[in-house]
């Protein structure tokens, strides 16, 4: 069975291409969604092709894949209408799967799950990622604010940062948001650091 | 409900933005969408209860020409109008040279494109954004007027609006047919001329419409009296000329349109850049959301989308697909919901399309009801009743 994963995303795309692999599909080919990238897929023959779902070229590789005549047999969206669930578990993890005709059910469903399970791991992992980088962001903010705390007001690190914490909580605001008012102000009037 | 980034998803940001569904109880959200298939997705598997859709593409997805087959329920037409069609200047240098002149008779037009595709070094390569869209429907409508046979003499390559203009800048297609801004965008930048206006090709176009699944607005009656009712302020709201800097400044956000408003405001004002630093045309029925109860989803217009897919063989003609696609629209819902408000009500929920020559007052419920001009720019007129005359009169694809 050959699948082709067409993905703007390296990194999402090879962890989809690892766990299939892994699951014993070896037949894989990844296809960036840019220029003729259509022409390339319609002479790759795929039994299967997954798509993200938030590619704006959806509608080119369906649009092949209705004139396409390179195509031996056509290829058209998988849809179990018994299995809305997965339907709704595909688009909530971002992945649309186009199967050919006369593929049995038994055998693209292991392989859909897989790229839905794949997928959604991804977005999670990427989350995670987006949220480690906006706290190491933050603290480097507020590791700014204590230092300007420290050198004008003389005071030690551990008071510095309690300061600023009594103003966020006074405020009703966030500790870096505080930390962040500092630095402009401070920049404002002229200091450096 | 989910949108593509463009000007005419107006009605449903200002609805949400300028607080008209949350008068009528709706907590609506949007959901971006950058394709046409996954705005059909989510709509057909019930991720989004509405969606701002292709009027075509309504009718393919009830005939189960894309994808999964799925009744489809369109109460409300979100907008008349708003596309055009670009070529590079390469290609354009061939037409007329008199950019107004070009846009202002489609007719000579079409017969001077026909000859410049013998003296073009390839085959024109022309973005459309859909084959189930309006502009790909008025684009094959044109050329064929001139004997040019749009599956043979020129290549249609599907394209996002979005990417139009990356494309255009690449050499990977010479011109393209999309909505606003994209158009704009591409010959402010120098990369395009104006060939076309879509308001100059079928003066009063069909274009999006707002889509439900049939199953789920007959279920939910009440939120879709209410939704529309919405709709029908933000439209009333986006066709106020004092509000148009404040809505091109609502389009730019980038979670709506997400491009400049210097590039959103030309298709509001319907002012028309024609060439980079050239002249502007004025036209002023480029785009519109309301007047002339721009809402109302006319069935003879949803049958006019049929009778082209039938042109084209993308859909078997037959009595059910014909009922299929007239049962699309549903002016019987847009009667029931906006009822109550003050908004006219045509009489009738068919008429002959391409037959209103100068505005004319027509049958109505309630007020007086004036409809503009809607010619089609070759003068023929669509008989909803008599689909096989209009088509046997047309050229259509070659067998």
């Amino acid at each position: 069975m050959r699948i082709v994963i067409v993905d703007d995303s390296g990194p999402r795309a090879s962890v989809l291409e690892e766990g299939l692999r892994e699951a014993g599909y070896d037949d894989i080919h990844l296809v960036p969604p840019r220029g003729a990238f259509v022409a390339r897929l319609e002479r790759m023959a795929p039994d299967v092709v997954l798509m993200d779902l938030g590619s704006p070229s959806r509608d080119t590789l369906e649009e092949m894949l209705v004139v396409s005549r390179a195509l031996a047999r056509p290829i058209a969206m998988f849809v179990d209408q018994s299995d809305e669930a997965m339907i709704g578990a595909a688009i909530d993890a971002g992945v649309s799967a186009y199967v050919v005709d006369g593929l049995r059910k038994e055998r693209v469903k292991p392989v859909l799950d897989l790229a839905i399970r794949r997928f959604s791991a991804f977005a999670r992992m990427q989350a995670e990622l987006d949220e480690a980088r906006t706290a190491l962001a933050d603290r480097k903010t507020i590791d700014r604010a204590k230092a300007i705390l420290m050198n004008h007001r003389g005071l030690g690190e551990a008071d510095a940062y309690t300061l600023l914490r009594t103003t966020a909580m006074n405020q009703g605001r966030r500790i870096v948001d505080v930390a962040s008012a500092l630095i402009t102000a401070s920049s404002l009037l002229g200091e450096q650091h | 409900m989910a949108f593509l980034p463009l000007t005419d998803s107006a009605v449903p940001i200002v609805a949400r933005a300028k607080g008209f569904a949350e008068q009528q109880g709706i907590a609506l959200s949007l959901v971006r969408t950058t394709s046409w298939a996954t705005l059909r997705d989510r709509l057909v598997y019930g991720q989004v209860q509405a969606a701002h859709m292709l009027a075509p593409l309504a009718v393919a997805v009830s005939l189960g020409l894309s994808q999964q087959r799925a009744a489809i329920a369109a109460p409300f037409r979100l907008n008349v109008n708003g596309n055009a069609l670009v070529m590079s200047p390469g290609f354009a240098a061939a037409l007329d040279p008199d950019p107004e002149q070009r846009v202002t008779d489609p007719l000579a037009t079409a017969h001077d494109f026909a000859a410049a595709i013998g003296l073009h070094h390839r085959k024109p390569l022309i973005g459309v954004v859909h084959r189930f869209s309006s502009h790909a429907l008025m684009l094959r409508y044109w050329l064929a007027s001139a004997g040019i046979d749009p599956d043979r003499d020129v290549v249609l390559r599907v394209l996002p609006p979005s990417l139009m203009v990356e494309a255009m800048r690449g050499g990977e297609i010479d011109g393209f047919i999309a909505g606003a801004p994209w158009p704009n965008i591409a010959v402010a930048e120098g990369l395009a001329e104006m060939i076309a206006i879509g308001a100059l090709i079928w003066q009063r176009g069909i274009e999006k419409v707002l889509a439900f699944r049939a199953d789920w607005l007959e279920a939910h009656p009440d939120a879709v009296d209410r939704l529309l009712v919405a709709m029908a302020s933000a439209a009333a709201w986006c066709d106020d000329p004092r509000n148009r800097d404040e809505l091109a400044q609502l389009l730019s956000a980038p979670e709506h349109v997400g491009e400049a408003a210097e590039h959103l405001r030309p298709a509001l004002a319907g002012r028309m850049l024609l060439r980079a630093q050239g002249p502007t045309i004025d036209v002023p029925d480029f785009l519109h959301f309301h007047r002339e109860a721009a809402g109302f989803p006319w069935r003879s217009q949803a049958l006019w989308i049929y009778s082209q897919l039938v042109r084209w063989r993308m859909a078997e003609p037959s009595s059910e697909n014909e009922r299929a696609a007239a049962e699309t629209f549903r002016p019987d819902v847009y009667r029931r919901a906006l009822g109550r408000i003050d908004v006219p009500m045509p009489g009738a929920s068919m008429k002959l399309e391409g037959a209103i020559g100068k505005p004319l007052g027509v049958g109505a419920h309630r007020g007086t009801l004036t409809l503009g001009p809607d010619r089609f720019f070759d003068g023929r007129v669509f008989d909803p009743h008599d689909i096989a005359g209009y088509l046997s009169g047309l050229p259509s694809r070659r067998p």
